[in-house]
């Protein structure tokens, strides 16, 4: 048994929500770099080239990438033999993005009810997922999400008929739909199988995977390969001014699922596709 | 085209602006999202003026990071403009003419456009950091409980721009991929 401080849950996740929020992850710059690299059409070009220059002003200087600092969503996974001390592990991690949406100059973007609204002040709660697993670390993951993209996001409980077919037409509508509302290039995260919420839940962490790596299934990377290519047919080009660059990337996660369904879950996020890591 | 403007956006100037034209945007200019856009129509509703002159005036959908010591603002990047959808046409009807955002608009957002001359800009959604640095005054003009969503006024130079939609419903989001397309197939790509 390790015991581990709740203090120290608070402060790696102000440094993950600030870290996370200026500096995009190496994958997703390289794919930005590369789809510029192919990029054919004029303004597809010009706009490929402000989003690097963009990215690049906020390494440098440490400034957020987006004004929407979006949501903080935080993936714990603790591992089984870890005792948390010291207080409240909710609270801590809440704590930690209080402080760090306020020590970042990060945007407050969260309203305290759905339909009455009215902002929080301190962009808590965190949307929080805790997974207990072997060992005894807890490791972080700090996800920003912002919400032009994550409006465009869809979900549907589909017959097992549908087949293969079914959940292709399905990300290609989802993608058409969003067309230039999610700031594209995107990035589309897809959760197959299990039930309702996992299917949901999978498309978020699909998107929390370098956009470099794939399924280690090869039937799901060949679907992966093979829908980000066909994306990138669509014309809907960076910002939606035209273009080959609609995606730089896109994952597929899976679960077991019921003999009478097949959910899928599209998540969609925009070439900010921000995520940070630690290890305590 | 390129073209580098001066508002106010009157109406003149409005009539040359064509989707796909890249502007650099200079002058006084007004932000406003969600929140803003609520309050301001419910206060044309009750027949109270807005607390800025909207005559030939430039909104733009964003609500920027706080700004950090010794900048003037934080990242301003657009938000996505369909949501002042519902409340476009009212803000034209009162002379706004000029609207900066990104993403799609419903079709009686166009019509307004075509019956008030007004044009819809984009700013590229997540280039916050970049944007900012156009913006060299800003200041709060009301609404400052909305934290974010307040009402401001800001004071651009060489704000990068792409005219999406023009006063005659042009609109480069059907335009531009028709036309990248059309020239894909051309090469039998497709």
């Amino acid at each position: 048994m390790r015991e581990i401080e709740a203090s120290r849950i608070t402060e790696a996740v102000e440094r993950l929500c600030i870290e996370a929020n200026e500096h995009l992850p190496e994958d997703v710059k390289c794919a930005i770099r590369t789809c510029r690299e192919k990029e054919d059409w004029g303004i597809g070009r010009d706009v490929l080239d402000q989003i690097i220059e963009n990215f690049e002003i906020a390494d440098e200087q440490c400034v957020p990438i987006c004004q929407d600092t979006g949501m903080a969503c935080v993936f714990l996974e603790i591992g089984q033999d870890v005792h948390i001390t010291g207080g409240d592990l909710t609270e801590a991690v809440n704590e930690g993005v209080r402080r760090g949406y306020e020590k970042g100059y990060l945007r407050k973007s969260v309203v305290k009810d759905p339909i009455r609204r009215g902002n929080t002040g301190d962009n808590t709660p965190a949307m929080l997922y805790t997974e207990i697993v072997p060992g005894e670390q807890i490791k972080i993951t700090v996800g920003p999400k912002g919400f032009g993209s994550e409006n465009m996001s869809a979900i549907r409980m589909f017959k097992p008929s549908a087949g293969l077919q079914g959940i292709k037409d399905f990300i290609i509508e989802t993608v058409e739909t969003a067309g230039p509302n999610p700031c594209p290039p995107m990035v589309v995260g897809v959760g197959i199988g299990g039930t309702f919420d996992k299917a949901a839940l999978l498309a978020k962490k699909a998107l929390m995977r370098p956009i470099d790596s794939e399924n280690p299934d090869p039937f799901y990377a060949d679907l992966e390969k093979e829908m980000l290519e066909k994306i990138n047919k669509l014309g809907i080009g960076p910002q939606g001014f035209g273009g080959k660059t609609t995606a730089i990337g896109l994952n597929i996660e899976t679960l077991p699922t019921h003999i009478a369904g097949m959910p899928c879950a599209i998540n969609i996020n925009c070439h900010v596709t921000r995520h940070k890591t630690e290890v305590i | 085209m390129e073209r580098h403007i001066t508002l106010p956006l009157t109406e003149e100037l409005a009539r040359t602006l064509h989707a796909g034209d890249t502007v650099y945007l200079t002058g006084t200019i007004y932000t406003s999202r969600d929140a803003g856009h609520k309050r301001m129509c419910e206060t044309l509703e009750r027949g109270d003026p807005l607390p800025f002159d909207p005559k030939d005036a430039t909104i733009y959908y964003v609500g920027p990071t706080p700004a950090k010591p010794g900048q003037v603002i934080g990242s301003a990047g657009p938000t996505t403009s369909g949501r002042m959808d519902a409340y476009a046409p009212t803000m034209m009807s009162v002379g706004a003419r000029g609207m900066i955002g990104k993403g799609a608009r419903l079709p009686e957002v166009v019509e307004a456009m075509k019956k008030y001359s007004g044009v819809y800009f984009g700013a590229i959604g997540g280039a916050g950091a970049l944007l900012a640095k156009c913006i060299k005054k800003a200041e709060i003009v009301d609404y400052e409980d909305l934290g974010a969503e307040a009402l401001r006024r800001l004071y651009v130079e060489e704000m990068p721009l792409v005219v999406i939609i023009d006063c005659q419903g042009n609109n480069l989001y059907e335009q531009g991929r028709k036309a990248y397309l059309e020239q894909t197939e051309g090469r039998g790509e497709v």
